[in-house]
């Protein structure tokens, strides 16, 4: 099974029509991102496009995890070298950042103004509030994966637990966490996978 | 050069910035936001370039507008040297996670079904979902513990996750429904 091309067990997935296809795709996504923008790429490619099913989604953004960089902006450059190469990978990256990039700085520049405003301030705090309900519903979605994960639902659920209480509550090092459990992980997985 | 690309920095400086911000690059595991603390030690503490205040609200500008939120390193490259300091920023951030990750990408692609490369993804899913949870709970936590209409938030945050989990709605709405219930002064 190849993340980018069809899962013959799972539901028929679609592929992307161009890089011009990828550049819109993750530019309407990207636009959409309030506080980050994880779920709206979860939903926009597994749920509305079927570019990916949801386990080909989390396995990418495992690997966009472990590598150096903005998750979402090396889930998108891999993503778009997969169907197009390098070009792919530009199209995906560039529809990611250029509008938004220039909305930001216009906001930069008109920050001082309206920064005071309760109201602007009121409706800036009830978005942050529902972009961090996006995200934990978007973890819900994936936890579904864990059912088929070679480690086994109730070893894989362990790990999912501890990651959490290492990071939200210990504020412990990313890169611990990685080097050690994630090792850990990697080590059970290699043994049960033959 | 026309006024507008004019920096308050020096040439020297500005690929001082540049050159700092290439090297967090590669040590951003998790994201460029697992670099802002030193950032910060780079920017404020060492050079003073901008403020404390000017910082926080770098970032606070980045979350609130959409995309990525690693656009919070133009902002602040913006604040501390205009159009110049935000390139330098943005380009030092993306260009050597880009190419790691694109050699990586399809080096990995070669050897997709090896036990290695199956055994890496299997194990670190559990991670990964595990890191999504701690995102959202800390993106969660100022809420909870602000001052006054904790519950309210609270209530918001529940409410975005159960509709979020199981319909199909475009998350656009829930956006709105947020700034509409902040704007009243109600989170």
């Amino acid at each position: 099974m190849t993340p980018g091309g069809v899962d013959p067990t799972g539901p028929q997935l679609a592929r992307p029509a161009s890089a011009a296809e990828l550049f819109f795709t993750f530019n309407r996504l990207a636009l959409q991102g309030f506080g980050g923008v994880l779920a709206i790429a979860q939903q926009e490619l597994v749920e509305r496009k079927r570019w990916l099913t949801r386990q080909q989604f989390v396995e990418l953004l495992a690997l966009s995890q472990v590598l150096p960089g903005p998750n979402v902006v090396n889930l998108a450059l891999m993503f778009g070298d997969r169907f197009f190469g390098l070009r792919g990978a530009i199209a995906a990256l560039s529809g990611m950042l250029l509008l938004p990039l220039a909305i930001v700085l216009a906001l930069t520049v008109a920050y001082a103004e309206f920064a005071r405003v309760p109201v602007v301030s009121g409706a800036l705090r009830g978005m942050g509030a529902v972009a961090a309900g996006l995200v934990i519903a978007t973890a819900f979605k994936l936890m579904g994966t864990l059912r088929t994960n070679k480690l086994g639902p109730l070893l894989a659920a362990v790990f999912s637990i501890l990651t959490f209480v290492l990071i939200a509550l210990l504020r412990w090092p990313l890169i611990w966490v990685l080097a050690g459990l994630g090792s850990l992980a990697i080590a059970i997985a290699w043994w049960r996978w033959r | 050069m026309s006024s507008f690309l004019q920096s308050p920095l020096a040439t020297a400086e500005l690929l001082g910035l540049f050159g700092h911000f290439l090297i967090l690059s590669l040590l951003a595991v998790g994201g460029a936001i697992t670099t802002a603390p030193d950032m910060h030690r780079y920017i404020v503490a060492e050079h003073q370039w901008i403020s404390d205040a000017q910082f926080t609200a770098s970032i606070a500008i980045a979350q609130a507008a959409p995309g990525p939120n690693v656009l919070f390193v133009a902002v602040l490259g913006w604040n501390v040297a205009g159009p110049l300091g935000a390139l330098a920023t943005t380009f030092g951030t993306l260009l050597p996670s880009t190419a790691l990750t694109l050699f990586v990408s399809r080096w990995g692609a070669s050897r997709r079904e090896t036990r290695g490369v199956r055994a890496f993804t299997t194990g670190l899913t559990p991670l990964t979902i595990g890191l999504l949870v701690a995102t959202g709970w800390l993106l969660a936590a100022p809420y909870a513990e602000g001052s006054g209409h904790g519950l309210g938030a609270i209530a918001l945050i529940v409410l975005s996750v159960f509709v979020m989990a199981n319909t199909r709605l475009s998350p656009m709405w829930l956006v709105g429904l947020g700034a509409v219930v902040g704007a009243l002064g109600w989170i």
